[in-house]
């Protein structure tokens, strides 16, 4: 396999990745899951409306730096960074 | 001082400054005008993207609606944030390193031809156009109560100032303008926020003082006495209050997540940084500028419907009498988008959520954010900062959309397909004549507009997330992805949620187009027109795929090209090739 496509295999697996927290935050516990989880209290936040209004925002901007950090480090491994 | 003085003051003064920064910026070539001469670092072009984001919608209607709908709110929160995401790991990078101005230029390149290219641009006016109209919205109802008029009023001295506001400079004087802005709706944001949150609960951050018990000595949460009032009046818990239903939700969030991603003027911000590493870092930056503002909404509408609550039931059962309503209640009045009733009168007013008994006959939502500060009671120079704010988030938007489609107009449209020769001057020109257009159409709508300002960004939302967003996603993503597919995606998708949208608001969101009413309303599983937009992108991607399956694939180059695109280097020498 060319170093470009296994580069764009290894990106890929991380986007995925990422995509996969990205949904479980805000879709999972802060929809499908908010319910149950509203059983749960930290202070007067139920926990699914927490995840809801706060969680999932910063899990997002976490999410974007993590990837964002591993990706470039990808670019390195592979010699397709930029000059 | 009073308030009006203090609020022409400080308008004035932010106007100034936003207006002495794009003479000082003004833009002098067509690639100043649309990128900046993609000189911006990342932080700032963080911070821009943030103002650029951030509309009327977000800062005026947005609290508003998440005051009303509580925990259905949500989809606003999660919709207009994750979004985020998705631009920075599917799209941002790659489109940076193909390196050309305008969305469908890039489709126009991918997909090889200028039927595929003016496909997007008009994708790109209709779901721009509809945004402009929810900024409109949010401009009239700020303009209305600073200058204590009608909103009609209000509305057309905001397309005014738009006008002359985005005409004069392009995406450089935009740029460092909407760092500025950037500060002040922030600043106008977070300060009432703080008061507020120290007030009801003793503590100064919001975001920690909407999980904590309230300051008044009843040891109760906050969250827990709001869902208690509520529910005493028959509006259902705040917490835990689904919007329509849980799909209608995970439809909701998902057509905004993916619109976001679908935006034009939001994708354009990432042509501007110098590198493609730069475009993954302004996402993140831009995100945590957002962030600050958007964990701080929660708040700001918990806050504002105890407030509201509290001013009209100051004690349970004890309701406000009509002729001790205080002033700010008097002006909303006076610009119409508030309204009470004395039904039974009892020369008091009660505000229940059965429709027989309740006198509080119009709550506009969009005046929450406004009217907060002055029903907390908090000093007049935070009412005026607020207003101030509002009119930053909303010229700071409407703004960059309006660069967006008057660059679709002049460079994809003219110079790009019906007149290749024609000069910068003339490029120039046509794209501040469509501007113009552009703000006369949406300001016309917006006399009349589909829904609050929050909900007719979200079906602009809807519009971009079910044309423009599938078509980028598998231009980058498919190899095999090939002109017919994605033109015939586009038209599906675009076309089944124009068709949903149309259904339920009248064509162009005129209410006497309605059609085929006898359907009812969200017949399609209990989902709201503003939410289809997740449904449209679902239909464009597999029409897409059908098509693609069937016709043949794209040329050998165009298969180099997107493997080109995906790899980080050599960025600079595609700049340099245009």
């Amino acid at each position: 396999m060319s170093k470009h496509a296994s580069y764009w295999k290894a990106n890929l697996r991380l986007v995925i990745t990422c995509l996969v927290i990205w949904f479980v935050v805000s879709f999972g516990f802060g929809i499908l899951l908010a319910e149950p989880l509203n059983a749960i209290r930290i202070g007067g936040y139920k926990l699914g409306f927490w995840f809801a209004q706060q969680g999932s925002i910063y899990t997002f901007v976490a999410l974007i730096f993590f990837y964002a950090w591993r990706v470039n480090k990808l670019d390195q491994e592979f010699g397709v960074h930029e000059d | 001082m009073d308030l009006q003085t203090l609020t022409y003051i400080v308008v004035g003064a932010t106007f100034a400054l936003y207006i002495g920064i794009a003479i000082w910026a003004r833009a002098r070539t067509t690639g100043d005008f649309y990128v900046a001469g993609k000189g911006v670092p990342p932080v700032l072009n963080g911070m821009a993207t943030a103002a650029d984001w951030m509309s009327a919608a977000s800062f005026i209607s947005m609290a508003g609606l998440i005051a009303f709908f509580g925990y259905g709110g949500s989809v606003f929160l999660m919709g207009w944030t994750g979004g985020y995401v998705l631009l920075a790991m599917l799209l941002a990078p790659y489109l940076r390193k193909y390196g050309k101005y305008t969305v469908p230029e890039f489709i126009g390149d991918r997909y090889y031809g200028q039927s595929a290219r003016i496909l997007a641009v008009i994708c790109l006016i209709i779901a721009s156009v509809t945004y402009v109209i929810g900024q409109m919205k949010g401009i009239g109802v700020a303009f209305s109560r600073f200058l204590e008029t009608d909103y009609d009023t209000g509305l057309y001295i905001g397309m005014g100032i738009v006008f002359i506001y985005a005409v004069m400079g392009g995406m450089k004087g935009i740029t460092y303008t909407q760092i500025a802005q950037y500060c002040v709706l922030i600043f106008a944001y977070t300060v009432p926020a703080v008061f507020i949150s120290m007030h009801l609960t003793g503590n100064p951050i919001p975001q920690i003082g909407l999980g904590s018990k309230m300051a008044d000595g009843s040891g109760l949460y906050l969250l827990d006495k709001l869902d208690a009032t509520l529910k005493d009046l028959g509006f259902g818990t705040y917490t835990d209050k689904v919007r329509l239903s849980t799909f209608n939700m995970f439809v909701y969030t998902m057509s905004l997540m993916i619109g976001t991603a679908g935006l034009p003027h939001v994708i354009m911000r990432f042509f501007t940084v110098p590198r493609v590493k730069d475009a993954r870092a302004s996402a993140g930056w831009a995100l945590v500028f957002i962030a600050l503002l958007y964990t701080v909404a929660p708040a700001v509408g918990a806050m504002a419907r105890m407030n509201l609550m509290d001013t009209i039931q100051p004690a349970p059962g004890q309701w406000l009498e009509v002729d001790q309503r205080p002033t700010w209640f008097r002006n909303w009045e006076k610009t119409g988008l508030l309204k009470f009733e004395d039904k039974n009168g009892d020369g008091r007013i009660q505000y229940v959520a059965d429709k027989e008994k309740n006198e509080m006959v119009k709550v506009d939502r969009d005046i929450m954010v406004l009217a907060n500060p002055e029903i907390a009671k908090l000093p007049n120079w935070v009412i005026a900062l607020v207003v101030a704010g509002g009119l930053a988030a909303a010229l700071s938007t409407a703004a960059g959309l309006l660069l967006a489609i008057a660059s679709s107009i002049s460079h994809d449209l003219l110079k790009g397909v019906f007149a290749p020769n024609i000069s910068e001057k003339s490029e120039l020109l046509a794209s501040r004549i469509a501007m113009a257009l552009a703000i006369a159409a949406a300001g016309y709508l917006g006399l009349h507009p589909p829904d609050f300002a929050a909900g007719t960004v979200a079906l602009a939302f809807g519009l971009a997330a079910s044309s423009i967003f599938p078509a980028l996603m598998m231009g980058i993503f498919s190899k095999n992805m090939n002109k017919a597919g994605a033109m015939a995606g586009m038209l599906a998708g675009i076309g089944i949620t124009l068709f949903y949208v149309f259904q339920h608001k009248g064509i162009f969101f005129v209410a006497d187009w309605k059609y085929l009413e006898s359907w009812g309303t969200n017949w399609f599983l209990g989902v709201e027109p503003n939410a289809f937009g997740a449904i449209g992108a679902v239909v464009n991607f597999a029409v897409a795929f059908l098509v693609a399956k069937v016709t043949a694939p794209p040329p050998e180059h165009i298969q180099h090209m997107v493997e080109d695109i995906r790899v980080p280097a050599g960025a600079e020498a595609a700049v340099a090739a245009h």
